[in-house]
């Protein structure tokens, strides 16, 4: 758990993934450049970016919920991760967005960026199956 | 799509493409390396990895099921090795986008394998597709289709 209440699983644990804050309504993700989230020498691997942004993006989801008063449980139907700019040896942040939670089945958005949030080095987009 | 100023990998140079060789490079270090990602075998046009499970790469603590971050990685993995077996030779290239249907969740303690091919490479892109399984390739936990540009387009 962290001091927002926000619980990241195991592996985000194992990331370094951690809530760096509250941005729009959604907990904003931080991780920190190192070995274990390296690709090719000196940039991010881009599993470690789309592990970051599904964990972005359930977080979103899970404090939407949380907000609506519904608990449910979240099972990834699918990712689309688009891969804009090489991440460099640098922090990285991720915030994700919910654009439609309906009953059964939610979309959600994410991005994430390192210096500069209007110049992300990749976006995800997913559908996520709402269990009771 | 990633920058161009991004160096070669440095090991593979310009001999032919060996996965068993460049495992050592795309599994046994950096972010696979500390997943645990293992080369398995190989054809002319697809290669098959696998990633035993582990306790601190759960997704759903209650569960034990695998998060799927990890299956991302593994799948980025298959399909970007699969573009140079295709190709017989390393050619730096940036992933563009990659989609992942999570068909089922992966049993907790199975390792998950997955098996990508190049269907289809061009000057400039490369096509991939991919399954990850848990034991049985009939009963897939994850399909992915994703598309890598090359760096620059061959002579």
């Amino acid at each position: 758990m962290s001091g927002d209440g926000v619980a990241l699983p195991p592996y985000a644990r194992a990331l370094g993934i951690a809530v760096a804050g509250l941005e729009r309504g959604a907990p904003l993700l931080r991780m920190e450049f190192a070995e274990k989230v390296e690709g090719r020498p000196g940039f991010l691997h881009g599993g470690a970016i789309g592990g970051l942004l599904e964990m972005a993006a359930f977080t979103a989801l899970r404090s939407e919920l949380g907000r609506r008063g519904a608990a449910a449980t979240l099972k990834p139907v699918n990712v689309t991760v688009e891969f804009l700019r090489g991440g460099v040896p640098a922090t990285t942040y991720a915030l994700g967005r919910v654009t439609r939670a309906g009953r059964r089945i939610a979309n959600v958005s994410a991005e994430a960026w390192q210096d500069d949030p209007a110049r992300p080095i990749a976006i995800a987009w997913m559908n996520v199956l709402l269990g009771s | 799509m990633s920058n161009g100023r991004t160096p070669l990998f440095p090991i593979f140079g310009d001999s032919p493409f060996d996965p068993a060789v460049a495992a050592g490079f795309m599994t046994k270090r950096a972010h696979a390396g500390f997943l645990g990602m293992e080369y398995r075998c190989h054809g002319d046009d697809w290669v098959e990895l696998g990633l035993p499970w582990r306790e601190d790469l759960v997704g759903v603590e209650e569960t034990g099921v695998l998060a799927s971050g990890p299956i991302i990685t593994l799948l980025e993995n298959a399909t970007s090795m699969s573009v140079w077996v295709r190709n017989k030779r390393f050619r730096p290239q940036a992933t563009l986008d990659l989609r992942i249907d999570y068909v089922r969740a992966a049993t907790p303690h199975r390792t998950v394998i997955a098996r990508a091919e190049c269907y289809r490479l061009t000057r400039s892109a490369a096509f991939v597709r991919g399954l990850a399984h848990d034991g049985d390739p009939d009963d897939p936990v994850a399909h992915a289709a994703g598309v890598f540009m090359a760096m620059e387009p061959a002579a």
